[in-house]
């Protein structure tokens, strides 16, 4: 943060605390979102922000809560500024806490520049739409669910998934199709345990992506206050490296649950109307101004890909969080538990999960002509045998006619075989569509009504195999 | 004039506001940030701030305009691209500025652009409110018509001669009693009040979509009001981007309310290459779209909803055929949800303010088909489809059903059709549309018996439903054959006919008559395979007939050859499906 010497104004009257917040006599002077210092008697500063001012009083959230504030001793400072983020080219490789401060034992970094970080909205018509492939070597994403440049594309899991292990497996094997290009990692860790921050860390560093890597570490015993603020500390710093030093940014996020529920939580506190379980109504939007600054801009070289991961409460979609999620993001990885109880990793439901930019970011050029056929027909296919699945649950296998006992067994090859592969596997995209042609050669020929003749013609296992010579 | 007093969130009171009238558009602090006041008491009035009020502070001063929120007609406006209160995105872009800067401004049409009038009128004329006096050709798909103002009407006493004008130089002047008063292309209208027209009439003739579902099932009427409410990842947005790029009105305005803006780029990006069917000019060239994407500032939401409509209004005015589309409702009814909270108002359900139901009527009813105000005579119309984002899919929370009360025309789009990537995902059993009987007439000179094909495609549906379950307990193979076939037939009706990717390069857009004979074409297989199979062939063997899969690729048939390709197809079929 940036210190200086001379406050200009100041308020000793501190009326009440309430839960994290404080409400003081009005502070002349005090603007809307202002960051304060909280002096303490013992002379030990904590830093605010006003959330509601007037000409009687001014309500100050405090940050890492209002323990040892007393009514007499303890004053108010204003700091003349808004929350903001001091950035230069050497935040890479460094580990930040949920206020922007180095943890890492590092000395604080010479800022070019700081940055709100709050950011400012692009402008809808500057936006270009997302359209490169990010191949990630997993093929149910790259196959079924293709994630692109500039994307926002959330992980929906559940407790005890294993959604940082994929997580991690994206990190390790991003990238898009026949570049090298200057590539970073912001890492942003809301209120999970040090296990699990340490884990990715740990991943980054043996990959050796620490060094383009940025991360603001909030974990669960850390001030809730700052749960709010690392999140858009972490797209500052993305938004920094993609606009100013033209860099492929790929963010991830994680448990954006457990920011919202700090989200919760402070607006209870402010004794906000709640919305839906008790979640405060613009949640929506809170969540929007942060996933919304995933993009690509008209004459910039860099992007903002953002991957949040949230565990659904009790593996509902429709709570409040993954459904406000899902309204906001391009699309969504659904985990299924079904799955990783048969043992598939990685777990990725296939009807749940969706990438709305798909179809921009696949086809002749930037994966394979047939990709989208491909997509189609073995989706088709495995939602044809997973329906037979069931009805033959109750009537039995031998209910069914021999095509459909066909389509039946190829959805359980495709779980096993397309779906289903080793965490240190990295399948090119052409890997992945021909695995998904092999499967179609159990089907007839006739019920690929989904793939163009042509691409019958060309990639058709029959006709592959027949030499050409 | 007035004082900041309190700032909390996009909530601002400011004292020393005696004299400012509800909803008077004021300027808040230095940066002038647009706010509206939204209510008084004594000297203070609470205001709504409609760009970010980060970093304002107590005792800042806030000037007042003595006018209320006005959206600005004239040449200009179409292939624009506007935020929520109207500023044009594309202005704020000029100095190459990529992000929108607070309290920035840009005016909503252009300052300096010469536009060609030719007058319409001479002096002398006797001019009514909403007479036509002249004619701008905008862009090469829309002739912009000049008209008079309401609230303006006398004697023409001077016009200007047939050249290049901007929109802020006179070009008319007009005695209204005794007084002369000065026309220019610009006009402007307060976005919360409906325009007045002579007339009203019922909704009739089909707003051709190209979508096959939507026209040939669920027909919506020019004129009509429309609500698409879907759970996240049923393709809304797909299906409302397919209705703006097809719909074959004469305008097509788009707005965007807090939803993506990744999206927003897509669609305003496929715009400049995609060009209108009949005459091959850029489809953008008769668009209008409002973007306020989910981080632009929420209170602008509800603006842009009626700055969109307004400028609707302007359109039909001048006598054309509109199509305004809404993306997202619920997204504006959470903003006001928002304000409500902030005002401590007294919550209705689920927090929606009790005016909720109200509020969107307001928006909604503005729609419709009416005989214009003044000469020449001439009728134009507005149709509104609205989309609405139901919390969970669920569609029983407040803002779907206060939706449900005011529109005639329902898509209910389903999760479980998406899950199956069925698209558009328009459920055939939840959706209806009130306009079947209006719309009647103009399918009746398409295709005479449009209204029994359709009955018995729908009557298939119905039936398919009810042998679903029956399929889930005995299976398949278990039922007598004609229900066998009744099933084939009822599949085929939904992937050969229903189901419309698009993204295929000729499915995308389906005209009404070629929807016709694809039903056509389908209905005919149920017919002469029900003759097969009481002669004893079973449903298998139908099954397998080369005529089923040439039936599915119908859709992959190019326009002009269609007719001609059916007609061989129908002979095929009569030769190969007969009984044994």
């Amino acid at each position: 943060m940036e210190y200086s010497a001379l406050y200009i104004k100041e308020a000793q009257a501190i009326e009440k605390t309430k839960g994290s917040l404080l409400v003081t006599r009005s502070v002349p002077g005090i603007k809307f979102e202002e960051i304060v210092d909280v002096q303490l008697r013992s002379g030990e500063l904590k830093l605010g922000k006003a959330i509601d001012i007037s000409g009687e009083t001014s309500i100050i959230q405090v940050f890492g809560g209002v323990s040892e504030v007393d009514l007499v001793g303890s004053r108010v400072r204003c700091k003349g500024e808004t929350l903001k983020l001091p950035v230069s080219i050497d935040i890479l490789g460094r580990i930040f806490n949920g206020m922007g401060e180095p943890i890492d034992g590092n000395p604080p970094i010479i800022p070019d520049d700081y940055l709100d970080i709050n950011g400012e909205p692009i402008n809808p018509a500057a936006r270009m739409p997302p359209a490169e492939f990010i191949e990630t070597g997993i093929s149910a994403i790259d196959g079924l669910n293709a994630l692109v440049r500039g994307q926002k594309l959330p992980l929906f899991s559940g407790a005890g998934l294993p959604h940082n292990r994929i997580a991690a497996q994206i990190i390790r094997q991003a990238a898009v199709k026949g570049k090298e290009e200057r590539f970073a990692i912001v890492f942003g860790a809301l209120g999970v345990s040090y296990d699990e921050a340490s884990f990715f860390m740990r991943n980054l560093e043996e990959t050796g992506a620490l060094e383009r890597s940025v991360a603001f570490i909030n974990t669960a015993s850390d001030p809730v206050i700052e749960r709010i603020s690392t999140p858009r500390l972490a797209l500052t710093a993305a938004e920094y490296l993609a606009w100013q030093h033209d860099m492929h940014v790929l963010v991830i996020l994680t448990d954006m649950t457990n920011y919202c529920e700090a989200l919760r939580e402070l607006s209870a506190m402010r004794e906000e109307i709640p919305s839906r379980r008790g979640y405060p109504g613009y949640m929506y939007t809170d969540l929007a101004t942060m996933y919304e600054r995933a993009g690509r801009i008209t004459g910039k070289e860099g992007s903002v890909t953002i991957i949040p991961i949230l565990t659904m409460p009790d593996d509902d979609i429709t709570h409040p969080i993954p459904d406000l999620t899902g309204y906001i993001t391009e699309g969504q990885i659904v985990l299924s538990r079904e799955f990783d109880r048969k043992g598939i990793y990685p777990p990725i439901d296939v009807f749940l999960s969706l990438s709305r930019m798909m179809k921009e970011g696949i086809g002749p050029g930037q994966t394979r002509e047939d990709h989208n056929n491909v997509f189609m027909q073995s989706y088709a296919a495995y939602a044809e045998g997973c329906y037979l699945r069931e009805i033959s649950t109750i009537i039995g296998a031998e209910g069914l006619s021999d095509r459909d006992k066909v389509y039946l067994n190829n959805a359980d090859a495709f779980e096993t075989t397309f779906i289903a592969q080793g965490e240190t596997e990295k399948r090119t995209v052409e890997q992945t569509l021909d695995i998904g042609w092999q499967l179609f050669a159990n089907l007839a020929e006739e019920d690929l009504k989904l793939i163009s003749e042509e691409f019958i013609k060309k990639y058709h296992p029959k006709y592959r195999a027949a030499p050409e010579e | 004039m007035g004082k900041i007093w309190r700032i909390s969130g996009p909530v601002v009171i400011a004292e020393g506001m005696r004299g400012s009238q509800v909803y008077e558009v004021v300027h808040i602090g230095e940066e002038e940030l647009i706010g509206e006041v939204i209510g008084l008491d004594g000297d203070r009035a609470t205001i709504q701030a409609h760009e970010d009020t980060l970093g304002l502070r107590v005792g800042e001063r806030i000037e007042g305009t003595g006018k209320i929120l006005t959206a600005e007609l004239g040449p200009g406006i179409m292939a624009s691209i506007y935020d929520g209160l109207q500023k044009s995105l594309t202005s704020l872009m000029s100095g190459g500025e990529l992000f929108l800067k607070r309290g920035a401004k840009a005016f909503a049409l252009p300052r300096d652009k010469k536009w060609h009038f030719t007058p319409r009128v001479k002096v002398g004329d006797t001019l009514d409110e909403g007479h036509i006096i002249g004619v701008v050709p905008e862009t090469e798909l829309v002739e912009h018509r000049i008209m008079v103002p309401p609230g303006t009407r006398g004697t023409l006493k001077r016009i200007v001669g047939e050249g290049e004008y901007t929109i802020e130089e006179p070009i008319a002047w007009v005695e209204q009693d005794g007084v002369q008063k000065e026309l220019t292309l610009k006009q402007e209208w307060p976005v919360r009040k409906p325009r007045p027209y002579k007339n009203r009439f019922d909704p009739s003739g089909l707003l051709v979509t190209g979508m096959r579902i939507m026209d040939y099932m669920f027909p919506l009427a020019l004129g009509g009001k429309a609500c698409v409410p879907g759970g996240f990842g049923t393709g809304k947005t797909v299906a409302l981007q397919q209705l703006v790029r097809w719909a074959q009105t004469d305008i097509n305005i788009y707005v965007g309310c807090g939803e993506r803006g990744n999206e927003m780029a897509d669609v305003l990006h496929s715009f400049t290459r995609l060009r209108e069917p009949k005459t091959g000019r850029l489809l953008m060239e008769k668009e209008v779209f409002i973007a306020n994407t989910s981080n632009m500032p929420v209170i602008a939401r509800e603006v842009s909803v009626f700055i969109g409509i307004t400028l609707a209004e302007y359109f039909r005015d001048m006598g054309y055929d509109i199509l305004l589309v809404a993306d997202s409702t619920s997204r504006w009814a959470e903003a006001m949800r928002e304000l409500g909270g902030r005002l401590e108002e007294m919550p209705g359900e689920e927090g929606f303010p009790p005016y909720l139901g109200s509020r969107l009527a307001s928006f909604y009813e503005r729609a419709g088909m009416v005989e214009c105000l003044g000469s020449p005579q001439r009728k134009g119309s507005l149709t509104v489809v609205g989309a609405v984002s139901p919390p969970g899919a669920d569609f029983s929370e407040p803002v779907t059903q206060n939706t449900l009360r005011i529109i005639e025309a329902l898509y209910s789009l389903d999760v479980a059709l998406a899950n199956r990537r069925h698209f558009p995902t328009i459920n055939w059993l939840a959706s209806y549309s009130l306009y079947a009987e209006s719309t009647r007439e103009w399918w009746s000179e398409i295709a005479p018996d449009w209204a029994d094909i359709r009955a018995s495609a729908l009557k298939v549906l119905q039936q398919e439903a009810q042998l679903e379950e029956i399929v889930r307990l005995v299976g398949p193979e278990a039922l007598p054959e004609n229900d066998k076939l009744l099933l084939l037939c009822a599949r085929m009706i939904r992937e050969d006919f229903l189901a419309q990717s698009a993204y295929h390069e000729i499915d995308t857009y389906c005209l009404p008559k070629r929807a016709h004979l694809m039903l056509r074409t389908i209905m005919k297989f149920y017919e002469l395979a029900g003759a097969m199979v009481n002669s004893g062939i079973p449903v298998s063997e139908i099954r397998s007939s080369p005529m089923v899969p040439r039936i599915s690729r119908m859709k992959d048939i190019p326009s002009e050859e269609f007719e001609d390709r059916i007609a061989e197809l129908w002979t095929e079929m009569d030769a190969s499906l007969v009984g044994g």
